[in-house]
């Protein structure tokens, strides 16, 4: 393994611009191309990337199973969440206008905090749906 | 006709160039490591003019420096992408193909030694 010089540097590197990219097409998604899902997928191939270059154990010591399953499950209660709040302050499901000071100030915020949930779950659901099939083969296998 | 204008067109028509000499070389070359020299060679080269000559377009905006930024990306991903394949071919034994081979009357298909 310790052949992989290059590979390892160069994913080194390029590990925090992808994260970074993947932040950026989260909140850009309220002005152009962008949102919850494309950046969650985005986010989750930079820990792709860091189980190619040093093995499921190493990236599974930074983002264990069950901190994954916690943010998955948080990110679908942040987009109920939203609908229930709107249904509490008297509108329906999901809707973001009563949300705000004013209708445009509620969309804002509702899809900020909605998309948010969709990119927390979306990253958490890809990172543990690739260690699942990624540590199938190991041999140390702690958990079936 | 601006100057910039032509110096953009230049730039792109050079990348178009190279990218379809690289295609040529993937379509031609008779085995894996030589498309791989073809393409991997190329592609970086490719990208850089087409990059060029589009920042010449946009001017001193934002989506040149988007652009510059999507070049620094690819600079450091071709070769590294190109390095992991022939790694890859390497630790799969895949043998390279040569004039012996080819005088032997061996194909040029994948063979592992």
């Amino acid at each position: 393994m310790s052949d992989h010089m290059i590979l390892r540097v160069v994913g080194k590197f390029l590990i925090p611009y992808i994260m970074l990219f993947g932040l950026y097409v989260q909140f850009h998604g309220d002005f152009g191309p962008g949102g919850g899902f494309q950046a969650g997928v985005i986010f989750a191939s930079a820990f792709v990337i860091h189980t190619l270059l040093f093995g499921v154990r190493a990236t599974q010591k930074i983002a264990p199973e069950w901190v994954l399953r916690l943010v998955a499950s948080a990110g679908v209660l942040l987009y109920a969440g939203v609908g229930v709040a709107s249904l509490m302050l008297g509108a329906n499901f999901l809707d973001y206008d009563v949300l705000g000071a004013y209708p445009v100030a509620g969309q804002h915020l509702g899809i900020i905090l909605v998309e948010a949930g969709v990119g927390l779950t979306v990253a958490s659901v890809i990172m543990l749906m690739f260690f699942t099939f990624a540590a199938r083969g190991e041999p140390e296998g702690e958990s079936p | 006709m601006d100057i910039l204008q032509i110096l953009s067109a230049v730039l792109l028509g050079l990348g178009a160039i190279l990218g379809v000499v690289g295609a040529i070389g993937i379509l031609r070359f008779p085995d894996f490591y030589t498309r791989m020299h073809a393409s991997g060679i190329t592609d970086t080269l490719c990208t850089g003019f087409f990059i060029g000559g589009l920042m010449l377009q946009f001017g001193m905006t934002l989506a040149s420096v988007k652009l510059l930024l999507i070049f620094m990306f690819m600079l450091f991903t071709c070769p590294t992408a190109t390095h992991a394949l022939a790694k890859a071919a390497r630790h799969g034994k895949l043998k390279p193909w040569t004039r012996a081979d080819a005088d032997a009357g061996l194909s040029n298909e994948g063979r592992v030694s």
